[in-house]
């Protein structure tokens, strides 16, 4: 057997095994249950990385559960409805696959020291590794109902991890608020699938996109998937639950949770450039007004790029508002989303020209690198917790003095996700600035505008917490544990290497996937050719 | 396989250039200039004497942990002057996930008005 064959499956099954094997290695010993995770999340990291290398190499890869994937496919092309859960790994689900492995990888080295003093481990590390394989699960499936189930397995155990801290009450209450968005959005993707089933008798992704006539029940289905998953992408005025989730959980789990919500991002994408990106320009307009032809892309550019602009500001000025700083991050967090997003709606509006590829190259680098920024930004929160047990900003101060290396990491976390040169944060905002300012100037001088606000609140952040005298209650703070900062410093020198080679992420990394969002027909082709 | 000197490329933004290295070696430059500068200073100075104490007018200086500008105190005025449009946001954040719910159905009801029933 030729493990590189099975690689999308095992990619699955590593950290599904290993979570259901962590219970039993807990009972041995701690120090070896933590290795053990590590090791698991080690490993998946690695095998996607293979993955990712052979899709940027040789092209997607397709993986059918069970049977022989070339006669499945085969069956397929030949017109034989499937009934096979497939795997489908172009440029995109290897992009956001990455950013899905990496992030609990750091998630779990850094829980070393975390949370150590805390009991339930075995259940964390368990839930930690079936939220990685769900996620995963999403990003890689080319099954609707397939992503529906990994977005349910990531979603139970996102709102487990969140009420972790059971003693606390608003944990617990962001858990519960989590799951009541997760599983109502959860049954509109559901509602979505079965309806799409029931037009086209099938649940694989490049069928239905390929059979898709726009019909009535397809627009209806297209309404709930972006409605469904933009709530779970934290998009406002559905942001409500971020703040609470992101804020309530341990740092680690926070780090965890920010590729969940940008596999809910993942699914937008999905939906909107490969299962309807045969409707997004037709030869028949949606309507005419006068001399402009209304087609999909142009409507979902409006609705995207509107909810992107009110999402950047309400994002950067709710965190400004904030005295606690991992809600103030959360919110940062959010306003991070809607830079995402006001480049893939602009991307929209002008699709496929050079303008809307550079859009969506600086859309898709910004995913990564607002991952990265704003993990580093929770990690040092969870790190200055850890030491002082606080969180609020009108408590802490003078913290530089005690803790040099966590100060040092959330300058560049600060600097990142601020958007200032050299960090990657500025190389991903610049893109989208260029682009964006072609479509509209308007959009770019307002982006602008709110980068500026971002600085200002992570000015106002670094001197509260780390500048000023020393704090008497502070006085005997020491610097986080090794496992901590190794957490932290693997972040932070990812950030500064896309920031000084932003070059060689963008052709290596980012344009794998900007080419399969621009190219639905060979997400298509792959499964309806028999692979060929 | 990734090549080595295309760790040296300039990125291309479509419409514009950024090197990043570039920039790196001017920050690096600036510490620099600014080493040598603090290089001039005076050597006589003694941390911890008459020297280091700050003067407010012949007064009394406060306890220092006081002084710390804390977070809530930042941005006050600005704060204050778009204190209308933080207040409005703050109604809307009422951490009711009935009222996450609502949200979410009035962004489906939009989106169903333009996309089912107008186009």
């Amino acid at each position: 057997m030729n493990i590189m064959n099975h690689l999308p499956a095992l990619i699955i099954a590593i950290p599904l095994l290993g979570a259901f094997l962590t219970p039993l290695i807990s009972k041995i010993n701690d120090r070896l249950r933590n290795i053990f995770v590590i090791l698991i999340a080690g490993l998946t990291c690695l095998l996607v990385f293979l993955l990712a290398n052979q899709v940027f190499t040789e092209g997607i890869q397709t993986y059918v559960f069970g049977a022989n994937t070339k006669e499945t496919l085969n069956a397929i092309s030949s017109g034989t409805p499937l009934v096979r859960i497939l795997f489908e790994v172009d440029g995109l689900s290897a992009f956001m696959a990455i950013i899905g492995c990496l992030l609990p990888l750091v998630a779990v080295i850094y829980s070393w020291a975390f949370m150590k003093d805390h009991t339930g481990l075995d259940k964390y590390y368990t839930l930690i590794l079936l939220m990685t394989a769900g996620m995963l699960g999403m990003m890689l499936t080319g099954d609707m109902f397939n992503f529906f189930v990994f977005l349910e397995i990531t979603s139970i155990s996102s709102a487990a991890l969140i009420a972790f801290y059971t003693d606390k009450g608003k944990a617990v209450a962001a858990g519960f608020k989590y799951i009541v968005i997760s599983s109502i959005g959860a049954l509109f993707v559901l509602l979505a699938v079965a309806l799409f089933y029931g037009q086209y008798d099938a649940l694989n992704i490049a069928v239905i996109a390929n059979s898709m006539q726009y019909s009535f029940l397809d627009k209806v289905a297209l309404v709930l998937l972006i409605a469904a998953l933009g709530m779970k992408s934290g998009l406002v005025p559905m942001h409500m639950w971020l703040p609470d989730a992101y804020g309530r959980a341990t740092a680690s789990v926070t780090l965890a949770l920010i590729p969940t919500t940008l596999a809910s991002l993942y699914g937008v994408l999905r939906v909107s450039f490969t299962l309807y990106g045969n409707n997004l320009i037709t030869g028949n307009p949606l309507k005419q007004i006068g001399q402009i032809e209304i087609h999909l892309n142009i409507l979902l550019a409006i609705f995207l790029v509107s909810l992107a602009l009110i999402t950047i500001v309400v994002g950067v000025l709710m965190a400004l508002k904030q005295t606690d700083l991992k809600r103030m991050i959360a919110y940062a967090a959010i306003a991070e989303i809607g830079y995402m997003l006001l480049a893939i709606g602009a991307a929209l509006s002008v699709l496929k020209t050079e303008v809307g590829n550079m859009a969506l190259k600086g859309g898709m680098f910004h995913i990564m690198n607002d991952a990265l920024d704003v993990g580093l930004l929770f990690l040092v929160a969870g790190a200055i917790y850890y030491a002082t047990k606080e969180t609020s900003l009108n408590k802490l101060g003078g913290l530089a003095r005690n803790m040099k290396y966590t100060t040092v990491f959330f300058l560049i976390g600060l600097l990142a996700v601020s958007g200032i040169p050299p960090m990657n944060g500025f190389a991903s905002k610049l893109l989208i600035y260029e682009s964006v300012y072609q479509v509209n100037p308007i959009l770019s001088i307002v982006a602008i505008l709110c980068s500026i606000l971002m600085l200002a609140v992570f000015v106002k952040v670094f001197h509260s917490i780390f500048l000023g005298p020393k704090q008497s209650s502070f006085e005997k703070v020491k610097e986080a544990p090794k496992s901590m900062l190794i957490g932290m410093a693997i972040i932070a020198g990812i950030i500064i290497f896309f920031g000084l080679f932003p070059q060689v992420i963008v052709n290596n990394i980012v344009t794998p996937a900007v080419d399969a969002l621009s190219n639905p027909g060979t997400y298509i082709n792959a499964i309806l050719t028999g692979g060929v | 396989m990734i090549q080595w000197d295309s760790f040296l490329k300039t990125f291309d933004t479509g419409s514009g250039l950024w090197n990043p290295l570039v920039w790196a070696t001017v920050i690096v430059i600036a510490l620099l200039i600014v080493y040598i500068i603090r290089s001039f200073g005076k050597k006589e100075y003694k941390e911890g004497t008459e020297q280091t104490k700050p003067f407010l007018s012949g007064n009394p200086e406060g306890d220092k942990e006081k002084m710390h500008v804390k977070g809530s105190n930042l941005y006050w005025g600005f704060m204050e002057s778009m204190k209308w449009g933080f207040d409005q946001l703050t109604k809307i954040h009422t951490g009711n996930v009935s009222d996450y719910i609502l949200w979410f159905v009035v962004i489906m009801g939009i989106l169903f008005i333009f996309i089912v029933g107008v186009f």
